[in-house]
């Protein structure tokens, strides 16, 4: 199920507009596999809005992640340093990457809704 | 066919070395000073001076022969059996060059003694790089790079700096998507950004997609030949000539080499810059993971950018040459790894002209074949003539839940290497088979029936596919746990 | 020839049929006939086995080697005592005939060695985590600068002694100039240490590393306490560079003094000469550098039925996973190498590695003071391993042409790398592999006018 009260992106990450958390999507996880290790930025470094703030890998592979909105960096989540398996578990919810203060809310409005990244998700999978 | 039964012998446990340390135990042996005997500190000032290697072993030398001999079983090398690991060219290492290496002006000489003490080793790398950039069709070769990934840092780092010596050193170069990751990583530390190009639908490099990319601002082009996939690039000329109106430069990873040696010459085909993997191509072994040996050919026109020292031959003999002002400069400590030079001059001297070509035809025969037998029962996504390799699927196998990966360890079972796995990238799931010159027709047939076999078992008994090897020391590992939580050192009590 | 080649004409013409095409010229119908070669390869006729040991016999006769002569020639290749058991494990061909150990199961023998070979490195270098190897010293160090530079991402400057091994100088600045970071080099006083004040005035916030080597080019020790605690000042990285790691069985590690990054020049732990290669590099880090550590590393973990074994693990680091982002373009290590010195190391044990350092720091004692009491001059004050520099009576070319005849090859003439030394200026080194003999022969002709 994709949760209703987030925002999406093309790129698997998602927002939520209240708290300002940002992580990768279930479907991303998925699709990654296990994962071994997350790059984070620096607390109080600045993102604009589709720029790469880190990276999430698993064995065998690196995937970057992308900021939906711009921000900067308040907070990031320090369990998944010890415990990158979180991600996997609990992508929406214990597995938030970071916490960001939007600087632009009005960008929000161009993210994807839930439905819209299920129909997103299910097209690009036909694809392939 | 039945499976392999050699590894269903005695497999010996061995903990870690630090395990059998003892106090008081002893493995060397070293003779008393002939000098007065003073002590340390009074010598070199006490705040310098460490007590003791903590930690470090004290076994005997029977425990450090059994320790590594031990070990050693439970390695699979080209003279256990059958290697068909795809574009690393394992193929059986000759002892005699081995012997050749340890013969003592090789490898007891000092690289400092001085051009006159030196004459039979510089002899070696002079002929030896003459002997390449005759296979290459290259001017000269130089021998430093340490290995193929080397030899390309080496050549793009070339390209460098001749565009730099004509005002522009440039921003890109173009790697096709069959690359070998080396490819691109090599470029990128030369200061280059690498874009990719698709490869068309025969498996080759397009020359339409190269030529919408070629501009002003690309250094050049990086190619293997014949490709990842096994596949001679046939457009090979016709994308040269796109390169070089624009004034770049055509770089060939060969890699791949044993496939044309004595048939084609890179040199003939439109290339600038190519490296040759001695390790592969010329029966150098791998050692575990090096030490190989990238030495990389050019034109004419590079050959002042080559890495110093260069070796020259002049009426008094030979010697090294550091007076190169637009060379790219040093790339190596010394001359690079001249006991690997030495086992591939004996091979090329043992093997010769008409040698060197029944190599190339016998590993395309061999692979041939293979790719021939084994269509029927592995998906052969590009099914064309190959070259040196082939490169299948697990497209049929996968409705059963069998792929790449557990075809491959079950292979192991059969008492033979995998493939190359999951490469290249532009086939989904690859499995990559290079055979080499060095099996004969009855070794191949046994890796046929086996591969067919585990096809079949693949439908029949999936499970025993996915869950193999079941004859090995260890089964399937947990590469996630080593990742997760890194452990890379020995602690005590750990 | 058909010694390497099995098929037989039979094997051959079989196959031939089965792939269906009419004869083996077939099977490159697909280079285009302008890309043939239409001749036979130009190289030397086929040899048999005995024809080719006489000549690899005659070409090695022609080169001197440690069999007959004694060597007072370091310079960052030794001539150290190589224990017999060593080639004997090398030659074990499961171990050289191998690949890399892409398929675990089968290649534990290869990596578990790689994880006694970090353990190893860990405790002689005193640092916390070390690959499992890189090509040579001087590449080790590049990279060890370009990783530092990813360590501290703004920052794009290294500086460098100048008793930093030239070559391996020349090799660093050859690897940064084309990623466009900078190079600069500090000088050293006339104890032959790095010139911490020199140094101190090219300390800014663009520089993220401050390499220095010891014992240094000199034979010289360096205050590596004193280095660090000058580069922590502006946050920078130290790198320490280990030219014979021997010098460690005796010497406080760079890992307890101080040092962030530690390369080293492999080749004293029982690997030979070689006429200059193959060498081995040493890498090792501290523990929280290791994501950004370059090569490859093993590590230690379970099968699926919970027995432990070993994998290579990190490696999304390197270049078949990140391509043109990876840490390094680097795709092997130099295993064998390693292997030899995991033997050594293994064999020398923690009561050999101190008394084979004890022989080089006693015979290169008796030499300097043998010197002295001969009235030559040393160069540097600094305390020494088992290099020193000396000035000879005679050009050092001179010098050497008499010791040859004496079955001994002398040191090197510092004026091939250094502008500021003349031609009678020798950077000479004390290995246990020279006798007392020897130097008293060695030290005669530097005294002798």
């Amino acid at each position: 199920m994709i949760p209703e009260h987030l925002r999406y992106v093309s790129t698997h990450e998602w927002l939520d507009p209240k708290t300002g958390k940002v992580g990768i999507t279930d479907p991303a996880q998925e699709q990654l596999g296990d994962m071994v290790f997350v790059e984070f930025p620096e607390v109080g470094s600045e993102f604009a809005k589709g720029e790469r703030f880190g990276s999430v890998e698993s064995v065998k592979s690196v995937s970057d992640c992308y900021l939906p909105v711009s921000g900067k960096v308040v907070a990031i989540n320090e369990d998944l340093l010890e415990a990158p398996e979180i991600l996997n578990q609990d992508p929406y919810e214990k597995g938030w990457l970071i916490k960001i203060e939007i600087k632009n809310p009005a960008e929000i409005d161009e993210l994807m809704s839930a439905a819209d990244y299920d129909k997103f998700v299910k097209e690009e999978a036909g694809e392939h | 066919m039945t499976e392999a039964r050699f590894m269903e012998g005695l497999v010996q446990e061995e903990g870690l070395i630090f395990e059998r340390s003892r106090e008081g135990k002893r493995a060397f042996s070293l003779p008393e000073p002939d000098v007065p005997v003073r002590g340390l500190s009074e010598i070199v000032p006490g705040d310098l001076l460490r007590e003791e290697i903590e930690d470090f072993p004290e076994v005997s030398e029977v425990d450090v022969v059994r320790h590594f001999t031990r070990l050693s079983t439970w390695n699979y090398g080209i003279d256990t059996g059958y290697y068909p690991l795809g574009s690393c060219t394992m193929k059986y290492n000759p002892k005699v060059n081995e012997d050749m290496s340890r013969l003592p002006g090789f490898a007891h000489s000092h690289p400092y003694q001085g051009d006159e003490l030196s004459q039979g080793a510089l002899r070696v790398m002079f002929e030896l790089a003459e002997f390449l950039a005759e296979i290459g069709g290259m001017a000269k070769v130089s021998l430093a790079p340490a290995a193929g990934a080397h030899g390309e840092l080496t050549g793009t780092a070339i390209i460098r700096a001749f565009h730099a010596k004509n005002g522009n050193p440039r921003s890109k170069i173009i790697v096709p998507d069959s690359a070998h990751g080396t490819n691109p990583a090599s470029t990128s530390r030369c200061g280059y950004e690498p874009i990719e190009i698709r490869s068309n639908e025969h498996g080759c490099a397009d020359a339409h997609a190269v030529a919408a990319l070629m501009t002003d601002d690309v250094a050049g082009i990086m190619l293997t030949n014949p490709n990842t996939l096994g596949i001679f690039e046939e457009n090979l000329r016709e994308i040269a000539e796109i390169v070089h109106a624009k004034g770049g430069l055509v770089y060939c990873d060969g890699a791949n080499l044993n496939a044309v040696m004595g048939i084609a010459r890179f040199g003939d085909m439109g290339v600038d810059v190519m490296h040759f993997n001695l390790h592969k191509t010329f029966s150098t072994p791998h050692g575990g993971g090096g030490p190989g040996c990238g030495p990389v050919g050019v034109v004419e026109k590079l050959a002042p950018f080559l890495p110093l020292p260069t070796i020259e031959r002049d009426p008094d003999g030979f010697h090294l040459n550091y007076n190169l002002p637009d060379s790219i400069g040093q790339i190596i400590s010394f001359y690079g790894n001249f006991g690997v030079m030495v086992k591939a001059y004996s091979w090329i001297r043992s093997l010769g002209p008409e040698g060197i070509k029944a190599v190339t035809e016998n590993a395309v025969i061999n692979a041939n074949y293979i790719r021939q037998r084994l269509k029927k029962h592995y998906h052969l996504p590009y099914d064309r003539l190959c070259k040196h390799e082939c490169v299948f699927s697990d497209a049929k196998q996968l409705p059963n839940g069998v792929n790449t990966m557990d075809i491959a360890k079950r292979l192991i079972d059969y008492g033979m290497h995998p493939p190359t796995n999951y490469f290249p990238l532009i086939v989904h799931d690859a499995i990559m088979v290079e055979p080499t010159e060095s099996e004969d027709k009855a070794s191949i047939d046994r890796f046929i029936d086996a591969m067919i076999a585990i096809a079949n078992e693949a439908q029949t008994t999936p499970d025993l596919v996915k869950s193999a090897p079941h004859k090995t020391k260890l089964s399937r590992l947990d590469e996630v746990q080593a990742a997760r939580r890194p452990v890379l050192r020995w602690k005590p009590g750990e | 020839m058909r010694r390497y080649i099995p098929n037989t004409d039979a094997d051959r013409e079989a196959m031939v049929r089965e792939i269906g095409v009419k004869d083996v010229g077939e099977l490159f119908a697909d280079i285009p006939v302008e890309s043939r070669l239409n001749r036979r390869l130009n190289l030397p006729e086929a040899v048999s086995e005995p024809e080719l040991i006489s000549l690899m016999k005659e070409l090695s006769a022609s080169c001197a080697s440690a069999e007959q002569y004694s060597y007072f020639l370091g310079a960052g290749c030794y001539n150290h005592y190589i224990p017999g058991i060593i080639d004997h494990i090398l030659t074990r061909s499961e171990f050289y005939t191998a690949y890399t150990p892409y398929q675990p199961e089968i290649s534990q023998g290869t990596l578990q060695a790689m994880f006694e070979f970090q353990t190893l490195v860990c405790q002689l270098t005193g640092m916390e985590a070390a690959n499992s190897s890189m090509y040579d010293c001087g590449t080790a160090l590049a990279e060890a600068a370009i990783m530092a530079t990813r360590v501290l991402r703004k920052r794009a400057t290294v500086v460098v002694s100048s008793s930093v091994h030239p070559e391996y100088r020349a090799i660093l600045k050859a690897y940064l100039g084309r990623l466009g970071l900078k190079v600069k080099e500090f000088g050293f006083n006339e104890s032959g240490r790095a010139d911490v004040a020199s140094f101190e005035d090219s300390l800014d916030d663009d520089v993220a590393a401050v390499i220095v080597q010891s014992p240094n080019f000199f034979g010289v020790i360096e205050d590596l306490a004193e280095l660090s605690d000058a580069t922590s000042s502006v946050g920078a990285l130290l790198i320490d560079v280990v030219s014979d790691p021997i010098s460690l069985g005796i010497l406080k590690p760079p890992g307890e003094l101080g040092a962030d990054i530690v390369v080293g020049q492999g080749q004293s732990l029982g690997i030979p000469m070689s006429f200059g290669g193959p060498h081995l590099g040493l890498f090792a880090c501290r523990e929280k550098f290791v994501r950004q550590m370059p090569g490859r590393l093993a590590g230690r973990t379970a099968d699926h039925n919970g027995r432990p074994g070993f994998v290579m693990t990190l490696a999304t680091r390197e270049q078949h996973i990140r391509r043109g982002r990876a840490t390094s373009n680097i795709c092997t290590n130099h295993q064998l190498m390693a292997l030899a010195a995991a033997v050594y190391m293994t064999t020398m044990g923690k009561a050999g590695m101190r008394d084979v350092a004890e022989l080089n720091l006693l015979k290169t004692d008796y030499a300097k003071n043998r010197l002295l009491d001969m009235g030559a001059q040393l160069v540097f004050s600094g305390p020494v391993f088992n290099e020193f520099v000396v000035k000879t009576a005679r050009p050092v070319k001179a010098v050497n042409e008499s010791l040859r005849e004496q079955g001994i090859i002398g040191g090197l003439g510092l004026d091939r790398f250094y502008e500021q030394f003349d031609d009678r200026t020798m950077l000479a080194c004390c290995t246990e592999g020279v006798s007392r003999d020897a130097i008293d022969i060695f030290c005669e002709e530097v005294t002798r006018r």
